[in-house]
């Protein structure tokens, strides 16, 4: 007999990877885990995607998921590119040097 | 020649664009022809119109003009279009007429100035503006031309820039004036949502088969109308920017803030008069705060020293006479009062500043006296105006006002009627003595200063408003049915069948299963009688010939008496039972009056109001502070707040 | 034996995309073959334009759908399409002098707007949530670099590393709100989850108000509304002045359009659920921006409060849903396009090389050396806070009625007393061009296209709000 997962667990596991990447974001202070942090949120999206189409026997979860990988990639390429632009003028990437515009 | 009516706004802003763009290149000389011709120009057009209008029937006497459709959304639409009816052929007369002589006066005034093209560039657009204002034919045009007037004398007011108070009175009277276009642009969306048009014809057409007597709908949109037109013509509890705004120029306080613009609130009243006759309630306060703000404006006006701004609270306490019209439902007089205080006001403004321009910018009366004999032509038109504004017979303001207090008494409201006399006593006090210290006297003129005579183009309109202001009376003469012209002019613009509009009511009551209140109270007309009128006029006569006593004891007989009291020196000759009299006089009445008004000033008016306005700022800039903290500049903050809002949205969503 | 049914591919409807698409790889071509002169760069680029423009009109009989209903043009669309291209012409042409004054001189720039406008027209057309996320991170990704595109600028890059990671963020709730719509609805296409949500039980499903909650985030991020605004006023300070102009409105009208596909077409079932939220972020997007703007002394910052202030106007289009919201949100966006690049246009003419002159206080006395700029800064600031007869005024009021027609009655009021304060801090900066003495020199060189740029957004901002009749009608059919 084949074993089942829940539909529930998945949704727990893709909740709990989200909560923790907005959590990175909040708390930690280097521009580059902050970045993870958040390519942790969108894995967490990913993971919801694809049980949501095993659930229900559909495709368009998967075809999204991929669709949002390849975003991904393409946004860490700018968001490296944007880091290091700025490491070039002021060595540091800790996100608390940066705010020369405020109020 | 109706079809003539988009070219009287349209020369003004001809005028304006030319100044504006080419002003420094043609020189002073063009650039006073071409603001005045223009003026000039629109006069004529509205004579020609006027001519046309009068030679119609008075039931035909309404032309629209629609120069194109300005906005149509779904069933809204609205026109770009012009109304041409009595009430409104007032206004341009009014507007065109006296804006021309002000305009004429200006280039004498104004002839100094370096700026001069800006300064004729503003006026001139704040005639295209007025006359939008006064000439559209739905409410929105009305507000285009209401806040185009309002945005035109915030740069007037802020002409002399170089003054810092100049600055802050713009800004102030911009700031007051925006609570009041809140209300009244509330006011116009209401009556799209209940009537799916804001066109007057088909609003006031419909207005008494759509709407009950005196429910919610009708009473929220009057008040709110009456709110935007309290700001605009200086009201309690706007009016504290009026007198601030004597900071700009005179002529441009002569035009804007004492003939056309600041009565643009009436005009407002009295062309939604349907409106405000299905609104008992709105029609009681409208009263209250008019009545009201007559009398506390006038007792303001005694304590001041500024010629202008003895000027400035006259003309508060003048519109609240209008504005009391409206309430008792007199709109023939209200709009007859607003014509003859355009005249004798315009005339006293452009009087004070011919004074100040012979002294060479003095204001402070108590730095003037004996200038009759320096400017003779000066002193006999103010003079004349002070007698219309004062009400003496048979100059303009004795009619107008006359059949305010008379309507107020009609309307069976002793209080209102107190009121109106009790202000016309202290305007004839206050407006005498301005007379007194200004003209006679001994002369208080700092020795160095010598003052002259105003050149022509400045006393040629001071005398053609004088005239005006002694004959203008003669439209509206009363006791005679049938002689009172203007009250037959406004007739049909004013028509309001009491009768069917509560059968519509009581029809619409029924619908809805409720019983319609009693209402015919309402359906009496009160009985003409020609001999408490006369009686009236006899009173009010007194009245004002005891103000002018008053001040002519205080200020000419004994000169600074109040100030002599207070130090308590008393002469002993024969003369001095003739002081008891004064004295009594004086200690009963001028006295506490001059010390209640004081208190009245500092307390009401600086205190209380500004310090509301000021209380806002205060507010504002704490939150600004506020913000400051949230908005750090560190991108985990803004995170931070993303996810607050977040949980904010879900708490709101789930519970 | 079953056939595989083939897809609706109609690359006619998807013309704009294509052509535009085209236009962008060869300016990137073209690029490497030009140096220092970028004349033909822009040329190229705004025939682009031009093409995408006329291509918007390739197909009749309106609404269309293609790709298994995930491309819809409809009069919606279209019209967006207008705006983009209008917007996207207007940034290019502003950016010529700028560009030149500050020594930007990367083809890429020209190419990356043009991409960034494909990604508006796909926001603007699709009807399909992956669409949608798709259109959303192509304009996202280029703005991120526009926004960082002077490199050795330490405000421009702050500004590209804020949007950058915030953006990133704010992409997360939303993909997460469009997994959780998907999960409860099981597709991703609007048309059908319009039809599906009619039923209760999927309807009121928590995994469906979850994902209303969270696009409400994604979404509002991306129109820079409050509290999720704060990006905003950093990012448009830092970014160029042309790309802070592109941003407040191309983008901008874009997000809006998918707004309004996703919640007024898509679920007006849901309303009541939503609906209350909306009204709230429009009505603290109104205050908080005008609040916010009250207190800068920088001009860019006050144009970017005034635009979250703005925001929360063209919420209430959205939150109104009736085709008269639709029509009056894209009459907003085409009236605040003129607004706002005829008031940074002002801005960029009034900078020189070394000083930006970005603060209020630079403007003292600008209508006496000026007066022809001073008069336009004024139209163009009074239009912003809503004066008559102006396209501003015209656009809120079209708006507000949209909402009264609803029943939004507390809403309008609240939106009416922002229009009024808000004249407050337009004012102060004509107080300060009419009523300041000039404190220091000004040094304008009128550089013709900016100049070229001004008159046309004045033209805009004067004639839709004196003659706003002709595409009121051309909205609403």
């Amino acid at each position: 007999m084949e074993s089942t997962v829940p539909l529930s667990h998945y949704l727990v596991l893709s909740t709990t990877l989200f909560v923790i990447g907005v959590l990175g974001v909040l708390v930690r202070r280097n521009a580059i885990v902050v970045f993870m942090c958040i390519e942790i949120m969108l894995n967490a999206v990913n993971i919801s995607l694809i049980a949501f189409d095993r659930y229900m026997n559909l495709h368009t979860g998967q075809v999204f998921s991929f669709m949002v990988m390849c975003v991904a990639a393409a946004e860490v390429s700018v968001g490296l590119a944007i880091i290091i632009s700025i490491f070039r003028n002021k060595p540091t990437v800790n996100l608390d040097e940066f705010n020369i515009m405020k109020w | 020649m109706f079809h003539l009516a988009f070219l009287v706004p349209l020369f003004p802003l001809i005028g304006s664009i030319v100044n504006g763009f080419f002003g420094l290149r043609i020189g002073k000389k063009a650039v006073g022809w071409v603001a005045c011709g223009t003026v000039a120009f629109s006069f004529l057009v509205t004579l020609l119109m006027l001519g046309q209008l009068l030679f119609t029937p008075a039931e035909e006497r309404l032309f629209e003009q629609t120069l194109f459709t300005w906005m149509a959304a779904g069933d809204f639409n609205a026109a770009f279009g012009f109304q041409i009816d009595p009430l409104s052929m007032v206004m341009m007369m009014v507007v065109t007429g006296v804006g021309f002589l002000i305009h004429v006066y200006s280039i004498g005034y104004m002839h100094d100035e370096y700026s001069y093209y800006r300064f004729f560039a503003y006026l001139n657009l704040f005639m295209f503006s007025m006359l939008l204002l006064v000439m559209g034919n739905n409410f929105l045009m009305m507000f285009i031309g209401w806040e185009g007037v309002g945005l035109c004398s915030y740069f007037l007011i802020g002409y002399y820039f170089e003054k810092k108070s100049a600055c802050d009175a713009g800004t102030k009277a911009f700031v007051m004036n925006r609570v009041g276009d809140f209300a009244f642009l509330l006011a116009i969306m209401y009556i799209f949502y209940l009537f799916g048009t804001i066109d007057y014809t088909e609003v006031f057409h419909a207005a008494p088969e759509k709407l009950i007597l005196g429910a919610e709908p009708v009473t929220i949109i009057t008040l709110l109308l009456f709110v935007g037109a309290t700001g605009k013509s200086a009201q309690i509890p706007l009016y504290t920017w009026l007198p601030d705004a004597m900071e700009g120029p005179t002529p441009v306080s002569a035009l804007i803030h004492a003939a056309t613009m600041v009565t643009a609130g009436v005009y407002m009243v009295v062309r939604c008069s349907v409106l405000f006759n299905m609104a008992p309630f709105s029609m009681s306060v409208v009263a209250f705060i008019g009545g009201g703000t007559a009398i506390f404006a006038a007792t303001i006006g005694m304590t001041q020293f500024d010629i202008k701004r003895v000027l400035a609270y006259s003309t508060v306490s003048q519109i609240g006479y209008m504005f009391l019209a409206c309430g008792v439902g007199a709109y023939t007089a209200a709009i007859f009062h607003l014509v003859t205080h355009a005249f004798f006001k315009a005339c006293l403004f452009l009087g004070s500043g011919s004074v100040i321009h012979g002294l060479h910018g003095e204001q402070d009366m108590r730095k003037m006296g004996d200038l009759k004999k320096h400017q003779p032509v000066t002193y006999i038109t103010f003079l004349i105006s002070t007698l219309a504004i004062a009400g003496i017979f048979p100059l303009s303001g004795f009619f107008s006002k006359d059949e305010i207090l008379y309507h107020a008494l009609m309307d069976g409201n002793t209080i209102l009627w107190g009121m109106g006399v009790t202000g016309a006593l202290l305007t004839a006090f206050y407006m005498f003595r301005l007379v007194f210290m200004t003209f006679w006297g001994e002369s208080r003129v700092d020795p160095h200063v010598h003052p002259h005579e105003s050149p022509k183009v400045m006393t040629l309109p001071l005398v053609i408003l004088a005239g005006l202001a002694a004959f203008g009376g003669l439209l509206g003469i009363p006791l005679v049915h049938g002689w009172h012209a203007l009250h037959n002019w406004l007739e049909p613009v004013l028509h309001f069948d009491m009768a069917s509009t509560l059968e519509h009511s009581k029809h619409l009551l029924h619908e809805v299963g409720r019983h319609a209140p009693h209402w015919e109270a309402l359906l009496i007309e009160p009985e003409e009688n020609i001999w408490i009128e006369i009686s009236l006029m006899l009173l009010s006569l007194t009245v004002a010939l005891t103000g002018i006593a008053g001040a002519y004891f205080c200020y000419v007989k004994k000169p600074g008496l109040p100030d002599e009291l207070i130090k308590g020196q008393w002469g002993y000759d024969l003369v001095k039972n003739k002081y008891e009299v004064d004295e009594f006089y004086d200690a009963t009445f001028v006295e506490p009056t001059i010390q209640g008004s004081l208190l009245l000033w500092k307390k009401g008016d600086a205190q209380g109001i500004d310090g509301a306005v000021n209380g806002v700022a205060q507010i504002l800039g704490w939150c600004g502070q506020q913000a400051r903290v949230v908005q750090s500049g560190f991108v985990r903050n803004y995170a931070l707040f993303m996810v607050l809002g977040f949980i904010m949205l879900l708490f709101i969503m789930f519970f | 034996m079953e056939h595989i049914p083939s897809p609706t591919v109609d690359l006619v409807s998807l013309a704009p995309v294509l052509v535009l698409s085209v236009f962008a790889m060869m300016v990137l071509l073209v690029d490497l073959y030009v140096k220092r002169d970028k004349t033909l760069v822009i040329f190229i680029s705004l025939v682009g334009l031009l093409m995408t423009a006329i291509s918007a009109f390739a197909k009749f009989d309106l609404p269309v759908h293609s790709f298994n209903d995930s491309y819809v043009v409809d009069e919606l669309s279209v019209f967006f399409i207008m705006i983009f291209t209008l917007s996207s012409a207007l940034a290019i042409l502003l950016s010529i002098d700028y560009n030149k004054r500050e020594g930007i001189r990367m083809g890429e720039y020209y190419s990356l707007i043009l991409l960034c406008t494909v990604g508006m027209i796909l926001l603007a057309s699709s009807t399909d949530m992956i669409m949608i996320f798709l259109g959303i991170e192509i304009v996202s990704i280029c703005l991120y670099v526009l926004a960082g595109i002077r490199r050795s600028d330490p405000k421009s890059n702050e500004a590209a590393l804020k949007y950058f990671l915030l953006g990133a963020f704010a992409t997360g709730f939303l993909l997460y709100g469009m997994t959780l719509v998907y999960g409860a609805t099981g597709t991703t296409k609007l048309g059908l989850i319009a039809e599906l949500i009619r039923e209760e039980q999927i309807a009121s499903k928590p995994l469906m108000l979850m994902g209303i909650v969270l696009l409400i985030i994604g979404f509002g991020f991306k129109v820079a509304s409050v509290p999720f605004h704060m990006w905003a006023p950093d990012v448009y300070h830092g970014a160029p002045t042309p790309v802070t102009a592109f941003m407040a409105v191309g983008p901008k009208a874009a997000a809006f359009a998918a707004f309004f596909r996703v919640f007024a077409e898509a679920m007006p079932v849901l309303s009541p659920s939503w609906e209350s939220l909306l009204c709230i972020v429009a009505v603290l997007s109104m205050f908080i921006g005008n609040v916010g703007a009250i207190m800068q002394t920088n001009i860019k910052r006050l144009l970017a409060y005034s635009s979250v202030s703005h925001v929360g106007y063209i919420l209430i289009a959205v939150i109104a849903k009736n085709s008269l919201g639709s029509s009056s949100l894209v009459f907003y966006m085409l009236a605040y396009a003129f607004m706002i690049f005829g008031a940074f246009g002002i801005v960029i003419l009034i900078g020189r090389k070394e000083n930006e002159m970005l603060e209020i206080a630079d403007y003292s006395g600008l209508a006496y050396k000026h007066p022809l700029m001073a008069i336009s800064m004024s139209v163009f600031l009074l239009s912003l806070g809503g004066m008559p007869p102006l396209a501003g005024f015209v656009a809120k009021f079209y708006i507000f009625s949209a909402a009264i027609k609803e029943g939004f009655v507390t809403l309008v009021v609240l939106a009416v007393l922002n229009s009024v304060i808000s004249f407050y801090y337009y004012l102060k900066v004509i107080v300060y061009m009419y009523m300041k003495e000039p404190e220091g020199e000004f040094q304008i060189s009128l550089a013709p296209m900016t100049v070229f740029v001004v008159v046309i957004a004045m033209v805009g901002t004067a004639g839709l709000g004196i003659f706003p009749d002709p595409i009121l009608y051309f909205t609403q059919h």
